[in-house]
C-alpha cells in the first residue's frame, strides 16, 4: 500500500454511486432502520459534481420498484409525470423507408402501458433528496478510487486524491483521499464500474457465466416545434443504419416524446460490432436523418448530448453479486432487462434487495462483513429474477440470428411462451473479440454533418457540459503505451478514434510520425474504451472528483 | 438628455476607450459633457476639447484625482451627477471601479458593459460570459452606464469644446495610492490584447510557435493557442483560448492552423475581425472568419510577417 | 477582526447557459448550481486570514431562496464559521443586494468585507463597490494580493495593463480577482461538520429596504451568430483587406 497518511471514517453501510440502484439501496436501509428506531449510518459517494450529473438513461421508466420503495411517490412531487400513451415500433429498411411493425409482431416486452417517459437524472436528483431527508450522507464530487481489501474482505474504499498534477506532483491544493470504511460496501457504479470490474475479477464473481455484453447508448435532448410533439409517444426502431439482415453490427434506436415540448432521441449500438471502421457516433448522427426521426426533429433545437455504455448480457452474464464485505448491484453487475430495454427498475430492485439483506445482517448481529449470500435467495424469489429469466436469451438471439430472425425468435418466445422457450442461447465471446481486422473489413464513408439534425463530435461534447481539472493525471491508463500505434493502428485502424463518443482518442499525424493522443478532458465517462479496445489495453479509472459531464435532465 | 462622460486617461493622453464611450453617448443625445479628473493633466484637457461630439469639458485637476481612486472620483461624479440624465464611463478596470459607487450614491442601478443602445432607456449587454445578450430597460431618473468600448466606434476629433474649471475637492483619505507596476510588455497579455495570434494543432509542435511569436511581436499582439494545441502539449495551459481557458475579444484575431472546434470558437467569436489561415478549406474556422486564407501556414505566416 | 463574505449561487461554470424558449431568461431547471467562482476565492481569502490569525471570525451571507443555503454550507465546509441566509424570491439588482448587505454590515461591524468581483451569471461587477459607497468604506477591487493588519490593508489590484497597490484604512471592502488564490477542496469530514454550523435565516422583507428594481430585463437572446466572410487569394490581399477594409492594422 502507499505511504500516504489518510484520514479514516467509519459507517455502517457505504455505497459507491448515486444512481438508481445506489440511492434505492440507501433509502431502503434508512427506511428499515427508521421504522425500527435504529441508528444506522449510510454514506453515498458520487463522482459527479452533483447527484444526477452522470446519470444518462433513455428513459421509459417502469415504476414497479419505485412503488415498492415509495408507495406514495405520486403525491411527493416525483419528476415522473409523462405516461406512455402510444408505442410505435419500426423496422428501418434503408435511409428513406420504414415498416411499422404491428403490435402482435413485436415482443410484448416492448409495450409500455403503465410506464413513464422520464429523465432518470432528475429521478435520481429526487431520490437523492429523499435519501438525505431519511438521514443518508450523500457526497457528490467524491470518487471511490480504490478498494480497501483486508484478508480477502472488502472493508470500504479510498476516495480519490485531489490536487495531483498531470505529472504526479502534488499541487498546493493537494488533499489526499481518505479511507471510508463500512461493514458492507455496495458498489453501484453503473455499467462497467472501474471498481466493479476489479471486484468481479478479484473474487471471480463471473465464474461459470457468459461474459458480459454491452451496448453504447447515445442520447440527445431536443426542443421541437409544438406541432411535432406528442407527449407520451414512444418510438423504437431496429435495422438501418445498422445491420438489417446479418449479425455483425446491430443495434436499435429510440425516440421518446417527453414533457416541456422536448423529445429524447438515441441509438444503442451493440458493442460486439465487427467492422473496425464503424463509428457509433456517426451511425447515430445518420439515424437522425431518417424520415421517421427527422420529421420530429426538423425545426427543433438540440439542447443536450451524452452517451453511456450499458450492460445487457442479462441473466446469462450476471455475476455473483455478493462477496465478503460487500455487494455489486444494478448495471455494475448487469441487472438490465434487455427485452424491455430497461434497467432502472431492476437496478433499483437489486439495490433494495441488497439493502434488506444488509439490514437483516446488522439487526441479527451476524458477522456483518461476511459474504451475505442470503441475498441470492431474495433475488431468486423476487420478480427481478422472473423478469431476467424470461428475457435471458433476448440479446443473444439478436447476436446470433440478426435483427429480423432474432427479433422473430424473441417475439415468439416472449409473446407465445412468456420467455420460457427451453433454450439457453449463450453468447460466450467477449464483445471486443468480434472486431475484424481492417484487411477483412469494408471502410465506411460517413456523410458530412448537416448542422441541422446531425452534428460533429466536438460540438456534441460541448453540449454535455463536460470538464475535468486540466492539470491532473490522465485517467485513461494504457497498459502498454506502444500498443495503439504498433498494434491497434495496423490491425484495426485504431478504432478508439471512432468508438469513443467524445473524441478523447485521436491519431495525430505530424509528417510521417503518428502519435496516439488522449484528450482526457473530453471524457464523458461512458466506459466504451475500457470495454471495446481490441487489445484490452485501456483501463478507465476515476479522474478527480466532480470531473466529467454535467448532464441536466438526462 | 444631458450626458456626462467620464474620461479615461493617464494624465498625459486620453485612452481610446474615452473616444468610443463618447461615441456611444452621442447615440443617446448631443449635450455631452466630458469630465477629465486628474492631476497635471493639461494635455489631456486640450485633447478632450477636440472631440467633435463633446460640448463642454469639465476639468478637475487636483492631486486627489491623480490616480483616479474610486472613492474620490465617485464622490466628485456624485456631486455633479444630479444634473444629468446619463452618466457614462468606459467598462475598463477604472470605470468598473468607481461607477458602481456613483450609482449607489445616486441611489440608482448601474447598467454594466453595454454593447448596444436601443434608446435612452433601453440597452443591450452581454451576460453569462457573452453566451446570452440581455436587453434591459431602466426606469431610473439617472442612468449610470459602463460601456464596452470595443462595441463602439472611435469619435472623431475636429471639435472645439469649452472648458469649465471645477473647484470641487473630494478626498476621502480612507484610501491611498501606494504604487503601480505597469507591464512594460514584450508582449501584451491575452485578455487585454488588441491583436491576438493563435495557433492550433496545425502548428505540429511547440517549437513552431516561434513563428507566431515573431509575427505577434511585429503586430504588438499576444499569442494564444487552441485547446487541441494545449492538449497536445505544444504550449502551456495559460495560453489556451476557449471554453475553459480565456475568452478574448480583440480587434484582430488571427487563427493559424486551428480547425475551429466549438470550444475555441466560444472563446474568440466576439473578436472584431477574425482571420483564419488553414490548409483545410473545410475547417469550421472559415465559417466564422472574416478573411480566410487557404494555405500552408509554414509558408503563409513568415510571408505575412515579412510583408507587414 | 470579523470578516464578512457575501456569496452568490449561480449556474456552475462548466454548464453552458441555455436560453429559455420564451426568451425571458436562462433555463436553470435541473442545472448544476454552484458558488460563484469569484465568491469561492473570497471565502478562501477570508479563511486564510483566519488561519493566519488576522481574522477571528468568518461570516458568510447569501441572498436568495432556501437553495442558496447549499452555497453557505459549502463556505462553512471550506472554513467559514457561521452563515446568514437572507430569504427572498425576488430577483434583485446589485443595488438592493448592497443595501441588504449594508444592514448586515451595520449590525455585525466587520473590519473587512470580501466579495467576488462579479458573478458569472449577471456579469455586473457592482455589488462590492456599491456596498463601499453605502457604508462609506474604501475599496480595493479586483484584488490579486491582500496584506492586512489590524488597522489597514494593502490591496494589489489587477488593472488594465498591470498592477496597482492601494492602502485602505479599515473597515474596508475587497473584491477578488482570479489570481488572488486557488480555493481549497472541501474535505469530507468538514462537509459533515458544516452541517452542524449555524445558519440564521432572515426575511429580506423585514429589513426595511425597498426591494423593487428599476431595471427590467425585457429579452434574453442568443448572441448573433457570426457569418463567415470571404476567402482571400494571398497574403497581399489579406494585408490590404486588414488595412483598408477592416482597419485593424
Amino acid at each position: 500500500m502507499d505511504a500516504v497518511e489518510r484520514e479514516s471514517m467509519e459507517f455502517d453501510v457505504l455505497i459507491v454511486g448515486a444512481g438508481p440502484s445506489g440511492l434505492s439501496a440507501a433509502c431502503k436501509i434508512m427506511q428499515l432502520a427508521n421504522s425500527d428506531d435504529r441508528e444506522i449510518s449510510v454514506c453515498v459517494v458520487e463522482k459527479g459534481s452533483e447527484v444526477g450529473a452522470h446519470v444518462l438513461s433513455g428513459a421509459v421508466f417502469d415504476p414497479v420498484a419505485l412503488t415498492e420503495l415509495f408507495p406514495d411517490w405520486k403525491n411527493q412531487d416525483a419528476p415522473i409525470r409523462t405516461q406512455v400513451k402510444v408505442d410505435l415500433v419500426y423496422f428501418l429498411q434503408d435511409s428513406e423507408t420504414a415498416i411499422r411493425i404491428p403490435e402482435f409482431a413485436y415482443p410484448k416486452t416492448m409495450r409500455n402501458e403503465g410506464n413513464y417517459v422520464v429523465s432518470m437524472g432528475n429521478v435520481c436528483r429526487w431520490l437523492g433528496e429523499k435519501a438525505e431527508a431519511l438521514g443518508v450522507e450523500v457526497f457528490p464530487g467524491f470518487t471511490a478510487a480504490d478498494i480497501i481489501i483486508e484478508n480477502d474482505i472488502v472493508k470500504g474504499v479510498i476516495t480519490g486524491d485531489m490536487g495531483v498534477g498531470q505529472d504526479g506532483t502534488l499541487k498546493d491544493s493537494y488533499v489526499p483521499g481518505m479511507e471510508l470504511r463500512a461493514k458492507q460496501t455496495i458498489f453501484a457504479e453503473g455499467c462497467r464500474g472501474h471498481l466493479g470490474k476489479r471486484l468481479i475479477s478479484e473474487f471471480d464473481l463471473s465464474k461459470g457465466k457468459s461474459p458480459q455484453h454491452y451496448g453504447l447508448g447515445f442520447k440527445e435532448i431536443w426542443d421541437v416545434p409544438p406541432e411535432q410533439h406528442q407527449e407520451g409517444l414512444v418510438v423504437h426502431t431496429a435495422g438501418w443504419p445498422l445491420s438489417r439482415f446479418d449479425t455483425q453490427n446491430t443495434g436499435g434506436s429510440y425516440l421518446y416524446h417527453a414533457e416541456n415540448g422536448q423529445v429524447v432521441v438515441g441509438l444503442i449500438v451493440d458493442l460486439n460490432y465487427s467492422n473496425p471502421y464503424l463509428s457509433p457516433f456517426d451511425e447515430f448522427q445518420k439515424l437522425k436523418k431518417h424520415p421517421v426521426i427527422a420529421k420530429t426533429l426538423m425545426g427543433g433545437k438540440r439542447v443536450a448530448y451524452g452517451a453511456r455504455a450499458i450492460a445487457k448480457g442479462g441473466l446469462n452474464s450476471l455475476p455473483k453479486m455478493t462477496f465478503p464485505g460487500g455487494m455489486i448491484v444494478g448495471c455494475n453487475a448487469g441487472t438490465l432487462n434487455f427485452a424491455k430495454i430497461k434497467g432502472n427498475h431492476t437496478a433499483m430492485k437489486s439495490g433494495m434487495l441488497a439493502a434488506e439483506t444488509i439490514y437483516e445482517s446488522i439487526v441479527n448481529k451476524n458477522n456483518t462483513s461476511a459474504d451475505l449470500i442470503s441475498f441470492n435467495d431474495k433475488f431468486a424469489s423476487s420478480w427481478i429474477h422472473e423478469e431476467l429469466y424470461q428475457s435471458r436469451n433476448f440479446g443473444s438471439a439478436i447476436h446470433k440470428f440478426g435483427p429480423i430472425f432474432g427479433g422473430l425468435y424473441n417475439t415468439i418466445d416472449q409473446n407465445l411462451f412468456n420467455g420460457k422457450l427451453p433454450f439457453r442461447l449463450k453468447d460466450d465471446i467477449e464483445d471486443y473479440k468480434h472486431l475484424k481486422s481492417v484487411s477483412s473489413s469494408q471502410k465506411i464513408n460517413y456523410e458530412k454533418h448537416d448542422g441541422v439534425v446531425s452534428f460533429d463530435k466536438l460540438s456534441s461534447v460541448f453540449l454535455s457540459n463536460t470538464n475535468h481539472e486540466e492539470d491532473q493525471p490522465i485517467h485513461l491508463k494504457l497498459t502498454d503505451i506502444t500498443v495503439p500505434i504498433s498494434v491497434n493502428l495496423k490491425q484495426w485502424d485504431e478504432p478508439a478514434q471512432r468508438y469513443c463518443p467524445a473524441g478523447v482518442y485521436e491519431i495525430v499525424e505530424s509528417g510521417n510520425d503518428k502519435t496516439f493522443q488522449i484528450n482526457a478532458q473530453n471524457c464523458i465517462h461512458c466506459k466504451t474504451c475500457d470495454i471495446k479496445d481490441p487489445s484490452q489495453n485501456i483501463t478507465w479509472v476515476v479522474p478527480e472528483g466532480t470531473g466529467g459531464p454535467n448532464y441536466p435532465n438526462m | 438628455m444631458k450626458i456626462l462622460v467620464i474620461a479615461e486617461h493617464n494624465n498625459n493622453a486620453l485612452k481610446s476607450d474615452t473616444y468610443k464611450t463618447v461615441s456611444a453617448a452621442s447615440q443617446i443625445g448631443s449635450d455631452i459633457h466630458l469630465l477629465v479628473a486628474g492631476y497635471n493633466c493639461e494635455t489631456v484637457i486640450d485633447e478632450a476639447t477636440k472631440i467633435t461630439e463633446v460640448a463642454t469639458v469639465l476639468k478637475a485637476d487636483e492631486a486627489c484625482y491623480e490616480y483616479q481612486l474610486a472613492e474620490n472620483i465617485a464622490d466628485l461624479v456624485f456631486n455633479l451627477g444630479a444634473k444629468y440624465t446619463h452618466i457614462l464611463a468606459p467598462a475598463t478596470t477604472t470605470g468598473k471601479n468607481f461607477m458602481p459607487r456613483v450609482a449607489a450614491l445616486l441611489d440608482v442601478a448601474q447598467i454594466s458593459d453595454i454593447t448596444e443602445i436601443i434608446n435612452g432607456n433601453v440597452f443591450k449587454r452581454p451576460i453569462y460570459a457573452g453566451n446570452a445578450i440581455a436587453t434591459v430597460e431602466s426606469e431610473d431618473p439617472i442612468k449610470v452606464i459602463t460601456v464596452r468600448s470595443s462595441a463602439f466606434d472611435v469619435a472623431s476629433r475636429d471639435g472645439n469644446a469649452a472648458t469649465v474649471q471645477l473647484e470641487l475637492i473630494c478626498d476621502s483619505q480612507s484610501s491611498s495610492f501606494v504604487n503601480e507596476e505597469l507591464t512594460k510588455s514584450e508582449r501584451p497579455e491575452l485578455p487585454a490584447a488588441d491583436i491576438v495570434v493563435s495557433g492550433g494543432r496545425g502548428m505540429q509542435n511547440g517549437d513552431n510557435f516561434k513563428l507566431l511569436e515573431s509575427l505577434a511581436d511585429k503586430l504588438g499582439a499576444a499569442v494564444g493557442a487552441s485547446r487541441a494545441a494545449v492538449d497536445a502539449g505544444f504550449v502551456p495551459n495559460d495560453m489556451q483560448v476557449g471554453q475553459t481557458g480565456k475568452i478574448v475579444a480583440p480587434n484582430l484575431y488571427i487563427a493559424v492552423g486551428i480547425s475551429g472546434a466549438i470550444q475555441h470558437l466560444a472563446g474568440m467569436k466576439d473578436s472584431k475581425t477574425i482571420v483564419a489561415i488553414n490548409k483545410d478549406e473545410d475547417a469550421p474556422i472559415f465559417q466564422v472568419a472574416d478573411y480566410g486564407l487557404v494555405a500552408d501556414l509554414f509558408d503563409a505566416v513568415p510571408e505575412l510577417e515579412s510583408k507587414l | 477582526m470579523k470578516v464578512i463574505v457575501p456569496v452568490k449561487r449561480v449556474i456552475d461554470y462548466n454548464v453552458k447557459a441555455r436560453i429559455k424558449k420564451d426568451q425571458s431568461g436562462i433555463d436553470l431547471s435541473n442545472v448544476k448550481m454552484s458558488m460563484n467562482p469569484f465568491c469561492e476565492i473570497a471565502v478562501e481569502e477570508a479563511v486564510r486570514l483566519k488561519e493566519s490569525g488576522i481574522a477571528s471570525e468568518v461570516l458568510v451571507v447569501s441572498i436568495g431562496d432556501k437553495s442558496c443555503q447549499e452555497q453557505i454550507r459549502t463556505a462553512l465546509a471550506l472554513g467559514a464559521d457561521r452563515g446568514i441566509q437572507i430569504e427572498t424570491d425576488n430577483d434583485l439588482d446589485s443595488l438592493q443586494i448592497a443595501k441588504i448587505l449594508k444592514v448586515i454590515v451595520d449590525e455585525e461591524k466587520p473590519k473587512l468585507v470580501i466579495l467576488g468581483k462579479q458573478a458569472i451569471d449577471s456579469d455586473n461587477n457592482q455589488t462590492g463597490q456599491m456596498l463601499g459607497a453605502l457604508t462609506k468604506m474604501p475599496q480595493g477591487t479586483f484584488a490579486s494580493n491582500v496584506d492586512a493588519n489590524e488597522n489597514q490593508v494593502l490591496v494589489t489590484r489587477e488593472i488594465d495593463g498591470g498592477l496597482q497597490t492601494v492602502s485602505l484604512t479599515l473597515p474596508a471592502i475587497i473584491t477578488t480577482d482570479l489570481r488572488l488564490n486557488e480555493p481549497r477542496y472541501a474535505k469530507l469530514p468538514d462537509i459533515m461538520k458544516a452541517k452542524r454550523k449555524p445558519i440564521t435565516v432572515r426575511n429580506a422583507e423585514e429589513l426595511g429596504i425597498d426591494l423593487s428594481s428599476k431595471v427590467k430585463t425585457i429579452l434574453v437572446e442568443e448572441p448573433p451568430t457570426r457569418e463567415g466572410g470571404v476567402k482571400v487569394e494571398d497574403i497581399e490581399m489579406l494585408i490590404q483587406k486588414l488595412r483598408e477594409e477592416a482597419k485593424v492594422i
